[in-house]
C-alpha cells in the first residue's frame, strides 16, 4: 500500500493554513468535478483523491495524525495500542495529544484509498463536516436501424466493463435519451451514485423519411394506371400491400395507409402511419400507333 | 396528447436547499424552463437532470449563474463534439471490415 502524499495531492506546502487547503481544494475542485468532466475516468478519480485529501488536511485532528506519523503511517495503530495500554496502567510513555482513540470511531469505507482507510479506519465519521458528492454520469450511445425501433426490446450493452440489460421501447426516436438510474460512477463520500444516459442514434431507412411515427414514401406510378385506375403492391416496413388508385390520379396525389406507420413511443398498440406521394411516369419509346392514339385523344 | 409531469418550484427548493430567486435567475439567463400554471411557478420534469447538476455545480462548487452559464455553453459543445466524434469512429469501423 503506497503513501499517499496528501500535501501533494491539494498542491499546497506542508504549512498551508485551513484557508489555503480550503483555496486549494475548491481550485482543484472545479478542475476535476464530474459534472465538468463527462465520461472522463480519469477526472473522477482526481476527483477521489481530492475529496480524500482535504477530508484528512481540512480536519485539524486529522491531519495532525498524518502530519504525525506521516511515511511511517502503517505502525500508528501499533504506537496508538501501545500508548493506551500504558496510559491504562498510568505510566504513559507517547504524547498522543490527547486524541484517545477517537479515529476508530469512523465507519463504512466508500470511496477512500486502502492508505486512508488503514490510517483513519475508514470512511470519516466528520460530525456532518465532509460533503457527499453524487457519482459522475455517464453517456454512452446506442446505434439501431429503423426497423429496430418497431417492438420493444431488450438489448444488452456493456458500459465501463459492467453489463446492463436495458429495454429499448418500440418507437424511438433519433437522438431520444433515455435515462438509467444509479448505473453512472459510483459516489463519493457514500454520495449517491450517477446515472447513465443513453443516446439513441436512429439510422434512416433510405426507402422512408420519417416524421415522429409516421412515415413517408414517393411511389412511381405508370400513367395507364393512373388515369384508369387500378391496384398496386407498395411497400412498407414490415411488408409489401397492395393499394387501390382511383381512376384519374393526379401526380402528387398524396395516400394515406393507416397504421403503417412506426408505433408510438410508449403507446402501446398505437402507430403512425405511411403516406404514399405518386410521381406519375410518362411513358417513352412510344410506337407510332401509340402516338396516334394519344392525338386522338388529344383531339376529343 | 403526452402528459406533462409538473414539480412546484417550493417542493423542488425545499428538497435541494437552495433559495427560488436561484432558480428565477437561471430561468432568466434561458438555462431552464419553468412553466406558470394558475399563478403557481413550476418546473418540467424533463428540465430536472440539467437544473440538478447546476446546482450542484453551485452548491459544490460555488460557481455564480454568470458561470453556469459559460460551463452549459462549453459542455453542450463538448458534448456535441463529442457526438460527431463517435459516429466518425463508428462509420471508420464500418468501412475498415470492409
Amino acid at each position: 500500500m503506497p503513501f499517499i502524499d496528501y500535501y501533494k495531492i491539494l498542491e499546497v506546502d506542508k504549512k498551508a493554513s485551513e484557508k489555503d487547503i480550503k483555496n486549494a481544494y475548491r481550485k482543484l475542485a472545479r478542475k476535476y468535478h464530474p459534472d465538468l468532466n463527462p465520461n472522463d475516468a480519469e477526472a473522477n478519480k482526481k476527483f477521489q483523491q481530492l475529496n480524500e485529501a482535504n477530508e484528512v488536511l481540512s480536519d485539524p485532528e486529522k491531519r495532525k495524525k498524518y502530519d504525525q506519523y506521516g511515511e511511517n503511517w502503517q505502525h500508528s495503530e501499533a504506537y496508538e495500542q501501545q500508548a493506551r495500554q500504558q496510559q491504562q496502567q498510568g505510566r504513559q510513555q507517547y504524547n498522543y495529544g490527547g486524541q484517545g482513540g477517537g479515529f476508530e470511531d469512523f465507519g463504512g469505507g466508500g470511496d477512500f484509498s486502502d492508505f486512508f482507510q488503514s490510517m483513519f479506519g475508514g470512511q470519516a465519521a466528520g460530525g456532518g463536516r465532509q460533503s457527499r458528492y453524487r457519482g459522475q454520469d455517464f453517456n454512452a450511445q446506442l446505434q439501431l436501424n429503423l426497423i429496430d425501433t418497431l417492438e420493444t426490446h431488450k438489448q444488452t450493452l456493456t458500459v465501463n466493463g459492467k453489463n446492463i440489460r436495458i429495454t429499448i421501447p418500440a418507437g424511438i426516436e433519433n437522438g431520444q435519451t433515455i435515462k438509467i438510474t444509479g448505473h453512472g460512477g459510483p459516489g463519493v463520500n457514500g454520495g449517491p451514485a450517477g446515472d447513465l444516459f443513453i443516446k439513441f442514434l436512429v439510422d434512416e431507412d433510405p426507402r422512408f423519411k420519417r416524421k415522429g411515427s409516421d412515415l413517408y414514401k414517393t411511389i412511381k406510378l405508370d400513367l395507364y394506371t393512373a388515369v384508369l385506375g387500378g391496384e398496386i403492391t407498395a411497400e412498407t416496413l414490415t411488408g409489401k400491400v397492395k393499394v387501390k388508385v382511383k381512376p384519374e390520379t393526379q401526380n402528387g396525389t398524396k395516400v394515406k395507409l393507416k397504421g403503417k406507420g412506426l408505433p408510438v413511443y410508449k403507446k402501446a398498440d398505437e402507430f403512425g402511419d405511411l403516406y404514399l406521394t405518386y410521381d406519375i411516369l410518362i411513358p417513352t419509346n412510344l410506337t407510332d400507333h401509340q402516338k396516334k392514339l394519344f392525338e386522338e385523344i388529344a383531339k376529343s | 396528447m403526452a402528459t406533462k409531469h409538473l414539480i412546484t418550484i417550493t417542493d423542488f427548493c425545499v428538497y435541494h436547499h437552495v433559495e427560488d430567486t436561484f432558480i428565477h435567475s437561471l430561468h432568466e439567463a434561458g438555462l431552464v424552463t419553468i412553466t406558470e400554471v394558475d399563478k403557481q411557478t413550476f418546473i418540467p420534469e424533463s428540465e430536472l437532470q440539467k437544473l440538478e447538476k447546476m446546482i450542484r455545480l453551485h452548491n459544490e462548487l460555488e460557481i455564480n449563474v454568470a458561470g453556469i452559464e459559460a460551463i452549459t455553453h462549453l459542455l453542450q459543445r463538448v458534448e456535441l463534439l463529442n457526438d460527431r466524434l463517435q459516429q466518425m469512429n463508428n462509420r471508420l469501423v464500418f468501412y475498415e471490415h470492409d
